[in-house]
């Protein structure tokens, strides 16, 4: 079934160098509206640098060169004409630490918002309220708004940090190995906070955690050794790969 | 026991004894200083001493207030011009410079703390002093010339702890508020600032120390007047200049009024090295 809808965002024919060390190969995906991107793949395979590549967090390094196309809402992201401001606020990004700045939880929720230009005391309560409550975190910390985020635990640092994309009303989030760190429990709070999210944004996330993405994702990409093996609806990649590289990795008989 | 457990031992309390020593060094020149400086001013009582407002040795009159004040604003100055600098400077070695560029910069830096002070001095006198009494007026040898050549001379020490102080920051803290869409300068502003407050706050009290401690270039621009300076380009005498100046030939009373110099500067040096270990303590924590 071929739609001419154009989706969220178009790889195409994109790599990415580090010095002279090829990281990613002409990749080639579509990510659509709304739906919930697995990206699954031992270490060393591409999955962070190219979740970097798509907020230009990968700037910050000097020495990468890329070519090829990411579109995004119909424009390039590459290139130095891009305002990367903006995009990094369309496009949140949760790392793998959870890093909450050395300020109150409050702060936290709105210190994006406050530097894209969101005035007055009450209009910054509500965003914290709002975003607090879709990352699931709202009843466990409105009496201690004020309270330094870092006392927060491992699970709800990470809930923080996506309330704080929240905050910034992006179209996507990039989750980066988001519960790599974290207990069962607050590895399933998350995964709760993901499914709600859905209705509303965009998500991509790189797992380590194969039954993650088995559990949350829409569809699943398989990378190996920065190429896109395989790319598909999730039941289809875990119940019958067509290629038998992401067979042996989901099946644990990798290498 | 065999002989080489016997060298082994005596090795071992050699280097105690030596490490000893230099501790034992430090007490001794302390309780020399106090011991030296303490009855005079009790004699005549502290507060004549701290607040007396005439030096005139020969006359007994010990006032050291306008050295005090004259320390306090030539510390201040060079405050005022080296902390700003040295910033900036670890804020572009951190945050923007290249790898290269770091590897030619800090070098640099460092060798700033090499440079004697009396060269510093010469500089001053033979290129700021002239600028600063040909186009603001004034004898020239001054407040104002003091605090930039100062400004100057703490710069190492401010430089070198504060780009600790921001590499001690976790690089995620960056990437995190990068990634929230802040610029670069707001996230030094809002994010590497705060973060690493303690740390700058110990570089400055440390420039501090360094200002107030030095005499040789301060004799040479300051201008030596044993009077509260009315503005900045009004000459100065500081505690340290105070004493160099005059142990040459001092004696008797002159000479302990000498060491209650001293003994001021040592109190107000300690107390800043206390405050800068205390907060850098803190930010370990």
């Amino acid at each position: 079934m071929e739609t001419n809808r154009e989706p969220l965002i178009r790889v195409r024919d994109f790599s990415l160098w580090a010095s002279s060390v090829r990281i990613l190969n002409r990749l080639a995906l579509d990510v659509e509206p709304n739906e919930i991107l697995g990206i699954i793949g031992p270490s060393g395979s591409g999955k962070t640098s190219f979740l970097r590549c798509l907020n230009r967090l990968i700037d910050l390094v000097p020495g990468y060169r890329s070519e090829g196309e990411i579109v995004f809402g119909g424009r390039t992201i590459l290139g130095p004409d891009v305002n990367v401001v903006e995009l990094r606020r369309k496009m949140g990004m949760v790392f793998a630490i959870p890093v909450p700045l050395p300020r109150s939880i409050f702060e936290n929720v709105v210190f994006g918002a406050r530097l894209s230009g969101v005035r007055g005391r009450r209009t910054r309560l509500d965003l914290a309220e709002e975003s607090l409550r879709r990352a699931g975190l709202w009843d466990e910390v409105r009496e201690r708004l004020d309270e330094s985020a870092l006392n927060l635990s491992g699970g709800q640092q990470q809930r923080l940090c996506i309330a704080r994309i929240l905050a910034l009303k992006p179209e996507v989030i990039l989750l980066d190995e988001p519960t790599s760190g974290l207990d069962p429990i607050s590895t399933h709070k998350i995964e709760e906070s993901l499914r709600k999210l859905r209705a509303a944004y965009t998500i991509i996330l790189v797992t380590n955690n194969v039954k993650q993405a088995a559990r949350v994702a829409d569809r699943t990409a398989f990378f190996l050794s920065g190429e896109l093996v395989e790319i598909g609806p999730t039941a289809r990649i875990f119940t019958a790969p067509e290629d038998p590289r992401t067979n042996d990795y989901i099946s644990g008989r990798f290498g | 026991m065999t002989r080489l457990e016997r060298n082994d031992r005596l090795i071992r309390l050699g280097l105690l004894m030596i490490a000893f020593s230099a501790v034992s060094i430090l007490i001794v020149i302390t309780l020399f200083i106090f011991s030296e400086g303490t009855p005079i001013m009790f004699k005549y009582g502290p507060g004549r001493f701290l607040f007396g407002l005439d030096w005139y040795p020969s006359e007994k009159a010990f006032g050291l207030l306008p050295m005090i004040v004259g320390s306090f604003f030539v510390t201040a100055g060079a405050l005022l011009v080296g902390v700003p600098m040295g910033l900036a400077c670890a804020i572009v070695l951190t945050q923007f410079a290249s790898k290269r560029v770091g590897r030619i910069l800090k070098p640099v830096i460092e060798l700033l703390a090499g440079i004697p002070s009396v060269v510093y001095g010469f500089i001053g006198i033979v290129v700021i002093v002239p600028l600063i009494r040909e186009n603001l007026g004034g004898p020239g040898l001054s407040v104002l010339a003091a605090s930039l050549v100062l400004g100057v001379m703490i710069l190492p020490t401010v430089i070198s702890i504060s780009i600790d102080a921001f590499q001690a920051v976790p690089p995620t803290y960056r990437e995190g508020s990068i990634a929230l869409g802040a610029t670069v300068w707001q996230t030094i502003r809002m994010v590497m600032f705060p973060a690493a407050r303690s740390g700058i706050v110990a570089a400055v009290i440390l420039g501090m120390g360094r200002a107030i401690g030095e005499t040789m270039a301060v004799i040479m621009i300051a201008g030596n007047a044993a009077a509260i300076p009315g503005s900045p380009l009004a000459p100065v005498r500081t505690l340290t200049s105070n004493i160099a100046l005059e142990m040459g030939y001092a004696s008797g009373e002159h000479r302990e009024a000498l060491f209650a110099t001293g003994v001021i500067l040592f109190v107000i040096i300690m107390a800043l090295n206390i405050l800068a270990n205390w907060t850098s303590a803190r930010r370990k924590r």
